[in-house]
């Protein structure tokens, strides 16, 4: 068995591998084995797991790969992560990808689909249109018809049908894969020094490059490392970041944040990995169905969907207290729409709940941290100085 | 560059047609500041997309936030609000329509006749391609906390079709979400046979608008299919879809295109009508607001006529054969929001774009891209590129913002369009060789 330390420099590897070698090797192993690139948020993995595929998540390029292609196709005042999939797209780092699909989430991304189209990049292009009414009925019909499109283009690639049995298999080991995550979260609630943020961080980004299988023996091993007291406590505040769903921010900016004093014990950076809340149910007759009522009844909150009977700055609230947080960090790319928009609504939201916040912008190639470590430490030292006062005002 | 054209320097009189839109609309809005003493209910909705049919089969009032807006920015006065609604906690990178709503909505929301604009009874959010339409409604909603709210989710045309499924998904919303609160709201009882009756009318006005944005395919074009285009979509965009004064208002605009067609007159411009037509251009995107005139005025100076627009598409496209159909009134409403330009995928768009500017004969396509609406913008580079090189066409591309004026940057647009127009001059030069 692998030393945690042994892990975690594998999944950093594995996160930040732009060839996506370890995808492309399980590939080669079997002739009908198919590998499909989805973009964020949140994509339901198990279907291509069940008809013999990998999806594998394609986060942009960070600060890993110099855009110069990708510019070209970008005005200024768009985020950067379309940039380095475009990139990697001309480069020929997605070359063995049979599909993408990109789920709905912006309008960005969903151009990124047509550009792919007029590129002819993979043997398809999916646009994967959540529904935004929830009803089982209605919501739930043209979603199921959503996902068995991806399915019918697979199996065009392989000849592979989706069979309930199959189904039911995925499903199980992507729950499991969910609550190992879930697990290691809830541990370092209480214990965050045992495994920090950045450490977190890879573990949980290799996930989007391997099979769930092996990605679940990892996590088991890891959760198993962090029973033990390892590390030492800090003085430091509990935060959660929001906002940083998509476009990700370099892992700098996340050891910033924690170098300028603060544990991480919540986040939505890889949020698709934590989408739906609990188990899909991995013991039925129509599979397909349990995961589109799952989509549709357990998602967890994210500013890609419309909520007004659900607000997400409730539920934002609630995970503060879950996770006793002492504050949240607001921390969305710049031009990102979504994230930016909402920033308002949960900020007037913390300042009637008390809860305190820290708000900035970032890119996935953000080199200089230094003004947002003197932000975040400010904020870590007037909670730890302060936060009594607050509370009792 | 060379010689201007000459334009003739006389005050321009308004057409019939102008002064019929200028009362259609003051009437709107004196009925909106009216509308809580005469109980009608009011619906802020979306141009693409919009329901107008529904909307006045239960006799409701709408308002158009987007129109508000650009209002706003026609009266230079979104600046200041846009200003306001960064001080509250927006961005400055986030769309500046949604920006300068909240800064009027926060300033008392005094509409562009000056008369306060009522309070909604329902916000209806037909979320047809443009995310940002999903965000704007959340933040609506907690500016007014309480109002009823129905949501109406277009699929996207991804694969370049409209299936059955995206149809039936569609009406199963209009039937178990939309109209049931639109009942609630209105206290009215849904009448199929009174929308049928409003459909027909839609008919006859989307077959005049199709008629009217036909007639640039003259030479010289006898409108400017984009900055005066946009005049001509008001009324069909902003709720008289499907009433006889549309139907009225687009025979008269049309009677009055075909007389300076069959006179050979170009395109009325602010100062007059433009006599020689030197460029004939497609354009891409939406235009600036805040300085519209002095836009416009880049173009007219050196003799450039739109001849065609996707702004003038992006609350419907007509031209591709799509109208409503009174006989089955939810699938046509239902396929209506999924024919909206920017609900189009990127393939389709270049095919649109393509077409006009073949069929419109144009010299040069341009991309007038906007910061804040990246359900346009996104791809426009890819879009230029793949034009250009499938047609061999001269393009062009400029930026700036729909209200926002601080990214309206004369001097910059101005340079560019001037060496876009010398590339066009010397193309023709070459051409004519």
């Amino acid at each position: 068995m692998s030393t945690l330390q042994e892990i975690i420099n594998k999944c950093k590897n594995l996160a930040f591998d732009l060839n996506f070698e370890k995808a492309k090797e399980w590939k080669a192993e079997e002739n009908d084995r198919v590998l499909i690139g989805y973009m964020p948020i949140y994509f339901p993995r198990e279907i291509v797991h069940a008809v013999n595929g990998l999806a594998v998540g394609i986060l942009g390029v960070g600060d890993r790969k110099q855009v110069i292609k990708g510019d070209a196709y970008y005005q200024s005042y768009i985020c950067r992560i379309p940039r380095g999939i475009i990139e990697l797209a001309l480069d020929g780092h997605l070359e063995g990808f049979d599909g993408f699909v990109f789920p709905s989430i912006c309008d960005v991304i969903r151009n990124l689909s047509g550009m792919f189209q007029i590129l002819k990049k993979g043997k398809f292009v999916d646009y994967l249109d959540y529904p935004q009414n929830f009803q089982l009925e209605v919501g739930g019909e043209f979603y199921k018809n959503e996902l068995q499109q991806v399915l019918n283009e697979i199996k065009k690639i392989n000849k592979v049908e989706i069979i309930p049995e199959k189904l039911n298999h995925s499903i199980k080991l992507y729950n499991n894969n969910r609550n190992l995550i879930e697990k290691i979260y809830d541990v370092r609630q209480k214990f965050p020094w045992r495994l920090t943020a950045e450490e977190l961080y890879y573990i949980v980004r290799a996930g989007l490059v391997m099979p769930v299988e092996e990605h679940n023996k990892i996590l088991e091993d890891v959760y198993g490392y962090i029973q033990e007291e390892i590390g030492e406590p800090m003085d430091k505040i509990k935060v959660i970041i929001s906002g940083a769903f998509c476009e990700q921010p370099p892992v700098s900016l996340i050891k910033t944040i924690e170098m300028a004093g603060c544990y991480v014990v919540d986040d939505d950076m890889i949020l698709g990995s934590r989408w739906i809340e609990g188990n899909v149910n991995d013991d039925t007759d129509d599979p397909l169905n349990a995961l589109v009522e799952a989509y549709l009844t357990k998602s967890t909150f994210s500013s890609s969907v419309y909520d007004i009977n659900n607000p997400k700055e409730d539920r934002l609230i609630e995970l503060v207290e879950k996770r006793k947080a002492d504050g949240i960090i607001f921390a969305a790319p710049s031009f990102c729409d979504p994230a930016l928009l909402d920033r308002p609504l949960l900020q007037k939201a913390c300042d009637d709940r008390n809860v305190r916040y820290i708000s900035f912008k970032y890119s996935e190639n953000t080199g200089q941290f230094k003004n947002i470590k003197e932000q975040v430490g400010a904020f870590a030292d007037s909670i730890k100085l302060w936060s009594d006062e607050l509370i009792e005002s | 560059m060379s010689s201007k054209p000459e334009k003739e320097n006389r005050k321009v009189e308004k057409e019939k047609s102008m002064i019929i839109q200028k009362e259609m609309i003051g009437k709107l809005f004196k009925d909106l500041s009216t509308a809580k003493e005469t109980g009608k209910k009011v619906v802020y909705t979306f141009v693409p997309g919009n329901l107008s049919e529904l909307i006045h089969a239960f006799d409701m009032l709408p308002v158009y936030p987007e129109i508000n807006a650009l209002q706003s920015g026609m009266r230079k006065k979104s600046g200041g609000y846009i200003r306001e609604a960064e001080k509250y906690g927006h961005s400055e990178d986030v769309c500046t329509y949604v920006k300068c709503d909240i800064g009027m909505m926060l300033n008392g929301n005094i509409g562009p006749t000056g008369e306060k604009i009522p309070d909604p009874d329902l916000l209806l959010l037909s979320y047809t391609g443009c995310f940002t339409f999903m965000k704007w409604f959340e933040n609506l909603e907690d500016l007014y906390p309480g109002v009823e709210i129905a949501m109406l989710h277009t699929p996207y045309q991804k694969d370049g079709e409209i299936t059955e499924e995206m149809t039936q998904y569609m009406v199963k919303q209009l039937k178990e979400e939309v109209i049931p609160k639109m009942e609630k709201v209105s206290g009215i009882k849904y009448d199929e046979t009174k929308l049928k009756g409003i459909l027909e009318n839609s008919v006859k006005a989307e077959d005049l608008i199709v008629k009217i944005f036909d007639t640039p395919k003259n030479i010289p074009s006898p409108i400017d299919a984009y900055f005066a285009g946009v005049y001509y979509i008001g009324p069909i965009n902003i709720g008289f879809r499907g009433t006889s004064e549309a139907v009225d208002y687009y025979a008269e605009l049309y009677k009055e295109i075909l007389e300076r067609v069959e006179k050979g007159l170009g395109p009325v411009t602010p100062e007059g009508e433009i006599n020689e037509e030197r460029f004939r251009l497609v354009v891409e995107g939406p235009p600036n607001w805040t300085s519209f005139r002095e836009f416009w005025k880049l173009f007219y100076d050196l003799g450039a006529v739109i001849v065609a627009s996707s702004y003038t598409k992006v609350g419907g496209v007509y031209d591709t054969g799509f109208r409503h159909n009174p006989g089955k009134p939810l699938e046509s409403l239902s396929e209506y929001c999924m024919f909206c330009y920017t609900n189009l995928n990127l393939p389709q768009r270049i095919d649109l774009l393509s077409n006009c500017i073949t069929e419109y004969h144009a010299d040069g396509f341009l991309v007038n891209s906007i910061k804040s609406c990246n359900s346009f913008s996104a791809g426009q580079l890819l879009m230029m590129r793949t034009l250009e090189e499938k047609l061999e066409i001269p393009v062009g591309f400029i930026e700036s913002d729909l209200v926002d004026p601080r990214y309206f940057s004369y001097a910059n647009i101005k340079n560019r369009l001037e060496s876009f127009f010398q590339m066009l001059e010397q193309r023709k030069i070459i051409l004519a060789q």
